[in-house]
C-alpha cells in the first residue's frame, strides 16, 4: 500500500516547497504576535481607561473568534473596503494578531502576579513607570509567562496550516493539492502529519531547553 | 448600511442553522473527550508503565498534528481505507472527539495529580479498592478542579469547529462563505459570523462559571488562575 | 554634634483616608540634618503609610512635604528627582529577584542617575562592603538569608546619595537571630551622620540610635520626645499603654532596656 517510490519523487518536492512556506509564515508571525502580546498586555495593565478599554476589546474579539473567520475577513472581506491582502500576508496578519491576543493573557497574568513590592521598592529609587515596566516588571513576568506563551507558539505552528484556507500553499495545502490528484490521501496526509510531529517536537525541546537556561537562580 | 442590515436580517435563519450544526458538532466532539479522556487521565496515573505509554503516544499524536491535518487525514484518508463511508458530522464529530480527548486527558491527569496522595492513602486504608477510591473519592474532585480547563477547552473546540469548513460541513463559517460568495457582501456576513461564535463563546464560558459555583465545595477557593481565563 | 542645624526633611499636616478610615490625621514633625527620628506605635496607625506618603508613593489627601526647603508634595514632574533624593527601605525588602545583590545596587545608578556602567559597578561594590556583603554580590535574593536581603537593600538605597533615609520596620520581618546584624548597619548609618526615619518595634534600638522618639497611634501623634523622657517617663497614658505592651512582649522592663 505505500509506495515509497511516490513519496520520495512525486510527494517529497512539493512537500518541501511548502515547507518553506510554512517557515516563512512562522518566523514572520512567532516574534510579531509575541511583540504585540506583550504591547497589549502592558497597555491593558498600565494603560489608561481608554487604551486599557481598547486593549481588552481587541482581546475579547481576537481570543472569541476562530483564526478561520478572522483570516476570512482579512482576505474576503476588506477587499470589499478597498484593503487588499496577498494569502501569505493575509496568513500572516492574521496569525499575528490572533497570537497576540493569546500571547497578551498569557502576559498580562504574569504581570499580575508579580508582588506590588516590586513596582514600590522601583518607584522608590526614582524609576519612572515606564522604566519600572522594562527593567524591574517585564523582565520577571516575561519569564513567567514562557510556559503559556509557548504553547501558544506551538499552537501557531499547527494552525499555520490554515494559511491553505486563504489559498496560501504551504506544507498542508502542497499535500491536498498532491493527495487529490493523486487519490493518495492516506500515504499523504501520514507523511504531512510526521513532518509537523517533528517540527512539534523540535521546538518544543527547544523551548524547554529556552526555560531552563532562562530560570532565576534560586527560585523554585 | 441599512442594505447591508437588511442582509444580515434575511441571513440570519440560515446561519443560525449552522449554529446548530456547530453545537452538535461541539456537543458530540466534547462528549466523546470526555469519555475516553477520564480513562486516559486515570491511566496514565495509576495505570501501568505500558498503558502510560501508550497513553502519551496517542496524546502526543493527536496534540501535535494540526486539526486541519488530521481532518483530511481522516476524512479522506483512514476512514475511506477502514471502509466507512461517513458523513461530515459524524467524521468531524469522531476527529475533534479523539482529538479533545488528548487534551481533556491531560487537564484530568493534572486535576487528578493535584489531589493530595493523602487522599489516596485514606481511602484505601478505609479498606476501599482502588477504583473504588477513584470512584468515589478523587474524581468527584478532580472534576470540580477541571471545570475552568475544561472551559479552555470547550473555547477551543468551538473554534476548531469552523475548521471543518475544509471537509464540506455545513457550519457557520461554511453557510457563510455560501452567502458571501452569492451576494458579493462578505464583510458584513463574516463579521456576523464573527459575532455568532463571540456570544456562543462567552456565553457557553459564563455557564460553565456559574456550574463551577453551583458545584464548589464549601470552603475551598477559586480553582481559576490567572491566564486560564478566556 | 550636627555641624549644621539644617532642616532636611519636613512633614506638616498629613492628613490620608483610606475608603472610610481616616489612618493619618494632621502628621507634623521635622527632621535635622544628621537626626534619627524613631517613630513607634500600634500596627494598623498608619506608619507605614506615613512612609509612604513622604516619598508620595501614596499620595496624602491633606498636608505637604518639604525635602532640603523643596516642596515635594505637588511637584508631580519631578517627583522622580526627589526619590532619588530619599532612600527606603520595605519591610518585605522588595529586592528585585530578576538580578543578583549587585545588580540589585546598582541598576538605580545605571536606569535612574544615568551613571557609566563601570563607575556604577564600583560604587555598587563599595555599597555592599559597607554592609558586609561584597562576597554575596553575585547571588541571587533568592539564595539569600532575610538579614543579608535588608542589608543587599540597604546598600541599594544609600548607593543614590540619598538626603534622608526612610525605613518601614526594616526588622519586622526577619527571624531573631538576624535582626541584629540589620540593626548594627543602621546604627552605623546614624553615627556616620545619616539622617533618617526609622519606623521600628525595636525598642532597644530606638533608645540607643533616635535623637527624638515619636509615638503615633491612631493617626495621630500622641507623644514626641527624646528616648529617655519617653521611655522612662512618658507623658501621656496611652503611651506608657503601649510601652508596657511592648516590653511585656520581649520580657523586660522599660528601666531594664
Amino acid at each position: 500500500m505505500i509506495d515509497l517510490y511516490f513519496i520520495q519523487d512525486v510527494l517529497l518536492p512539493p512537500l518541501i516547497e511548502g515547507v518553506l512556506v510554512t517557515i516563512k509564515l512562522i518566523i514572520l508571525s512567532i516574534p510579531s504576535g509575541l511583540i504585540l502580546g506583550i504591547l497589549i498586555a502592558v497597555g491593558r495593565v498600565y494603560g489608561n481607561k481608554f487604551i486599557s478599554s481598547l486593549c481588552a476589546i481587541y482581546t475579547i474579539f481576537f481570543r472569541g473568534t476562530p483564526l478561520l473567520v478572522q483570516l476570512f475577513i482579512i482576505y474576503y472581506a476588506l477587499p470589499s473596503i478597498g484593503i487588499f491582502f496577498s494569502p501569505f500576508m493575509a496568513a500572516v496578519t492574521g496569525f499575528i494578531l490572533c497570537s497576540g491576543a493569546y500571547h497578551s493573557e498569557y502576559i498580562r497574568g504574569a504581570i499580575q502576579s508579580i508582588k506590588t513590592g516590586q513596582m514600590m521598592a522601583a518607584e522608590a529609587l526614582g524609576m519612572s513607570r515606564i522604566k519600572a515596566v522594562l527593567y524591574i516588571i517585564l523582565p520577571q513576568a516575561l519569564r513567567r509567562a514562557i510556559p503559556g506563551c509557548s504553547n501558544e507558539i506551538i499552537y501557531l505552528i499547527k494552525y499555520s496550516s490554515l494559511a491553505f484556507m486563504v489559498t496560501c500553499v504551504e506544507l498542508t495545502g502542497a499535500g491536498k493539492i498532491i493527495a487529490t490528484r493523486h487519490f493518495r490521501y492516506t500515504e499523504v496526509f501520514l507523511v504531512v502529519g510526521i513532518i509537523y510531529l517533528l517540527v512539534v517536537s523540535i521546538v518544543t525541546k527547544f523551548l524547554n531547553i529556552l526555560e531552563k537556561k532562562l530560570r532565576i537562580p534560586g527560585l523554585e | 448600511m441599512t442594505e447591508n442590515l437588511l442582509l444580515v436580517y434575511q441571513s440570519l435563519p440560515y446561519l443560525l442553522k449552522g449554529s446548530i450544526i456547530t453545537l452538535k458538532l461541539i456537543g458530540g466532539a466534547l462528549a466523546l473527550g470526555l469519555i475516553i479522556g477520564i480513562p486516559m487521565a486515570i491511566g496514565q496515573v495509576y495505570g501501568n508503565k505500558y498503558v502510560a505509554n501508550l497513553i502519551s503516544f496517542y496524546v502526543w499524536f493527536f496534540r501535535g498534528l494540526p486539526v486541519l491535518v488530521l481532518l483530511f487525514l481522516f476524512y479522506f484518508g483512514l476512514f475511506l481505507f477502514l471502509g466507512f463511508n461517513l458523513t461530515a458530522l459524524t467524521a468531524a464529530i469522531l476527529v475533534l472527539g479523539f482529538r479533545s480527548a488528548a487534551y481533556q486527558s491531560q487537564i484530568f491527569r493534572g486535576s487528578i495529580q493535584s489531589i493530595g496522595e493523602g487522599q489516596m492513602m485514606a481511602a484505601r486504608s478505609l479498606g476501599m479498592t482502588k477504583f473504588k477510591a477513584i470512584w468515589y473519592i478523587i474524581l468527584p474532585q478532580a472534576l470540580r478542579i477541571s471545570i475552568p480547563g475544561w472551559s479552555n477547552e470547550y473555547s477551543i473546540i468551538l473554534k476548531d469547529s469552523a475548521v471543518t469548513y475544509a471537509i464540506g460541513l455545513m457550519e457557520i463559517i461554511t453557510r457563510g462563505n455560501f452567502i458571501a460568495t452569492r451576494t458579493y457582501q462578505p464583510l458584513p456576513i463574516f463579521l456576523t459570523c464573527a459575532a455568532i461564535f463571540l456570544i456562543l463563546t462567552y456565553g457557553g464560558v459564563k455557564l460553565l462559571n456559574i456550574l463551577e459555583k453551583k458545584v464548589k465545595i464549601p470552603g475551598y477557593g477559586s480553582y481559576s488562575n490567572s491566564g486560564e481565563e478566556y | 554634634m550636627h555641624e549644621d542645624n539644617k532642616i532636611i526633611l519636613k512633614v506638616e499636616e498629613i492628613y490620608k483616608r483610606y475608603r472610610k478610615e481616616e489612618v493619618l490625621r494632621g502628621i507634623s514633625f521635622e527632621v535635622r540634618k544628621g537626626e534619627t527620628k524613631v517613630i513607634i506605635g500600634p500596627s494598623g496607625s498608619g506608619k507605614s503609610t506615613l512612609l509612604r506618603c513622604i516619598n508620595q508613593l501614596t499620595i496624602p489627601d491633606k498636608g505637604q512635604v518639604w525635602l532640603e526647603g523643596e516642596e515635594v508634595t505637588h511637584a508631580k514632574k519631578s517627583i522622580n528627582q526627589f526619590r532619588q533624593k530619599m532612600g527606603m527601605v520595605f519591610q518585605d525588602f522588595n529586592l528585585f529577584d530578576h538580578i543578583n545583590a549587585l545588580g540589585n545596587v546598582e541598576i538605580g545608578l545605571i536606569r535612574v542617575k544615568g551613571m557609566d556602567k563601570n563607575r556604577a559597578r564600583e560604587k555598587a561594590m563599595e555599597e555592599l562592603k559597607q554592609v558586609g556583603l561584597e562576597k554575596q554580590a553575585y547571588l541571587y535574593p533568592a539564595q539569600l538569608s532575610g538579614g543579608q536581603k535588608q542589608r543587599v537593600s540597604i546598600a541599594r538605597a544609600l548607593a543614590m546619595n540619598p538626603s534622608v533615609m526612610l525605613f518601614d520596620e526594616p526588622t519586622s520581618a526577619l527571624d531573631p537571630e538576624l535582626i541584629g546584624e540589620v540593626l548594627e548597619v543602621i546604627k552605623k548609618l546614624a553615627i556616620n551622620g545619616m539622617t533618617m526615619v526609622v519606623v521600628t518595634h525595636e525598642m532597644g534600638f530606638a533608645r540607643s540610635v533616635a535623637n527624638e522618639v515619636i509615638f503615633i497611634e491612631s493617626g495621630r501623634i500622641i507623644d514626641q520626645g527624646s528616648p529617655y523622657k519617653l521611655f522612662t517617663n512618658p507623658e501621656h497614658e496611652r503611651t506608657k499603654k503601649f510601652l508596657y505592651k511592648i516590653t511585656e512582649l520581649y520580657g523586660k522592663s522599660v528601666e531594664e532596656r
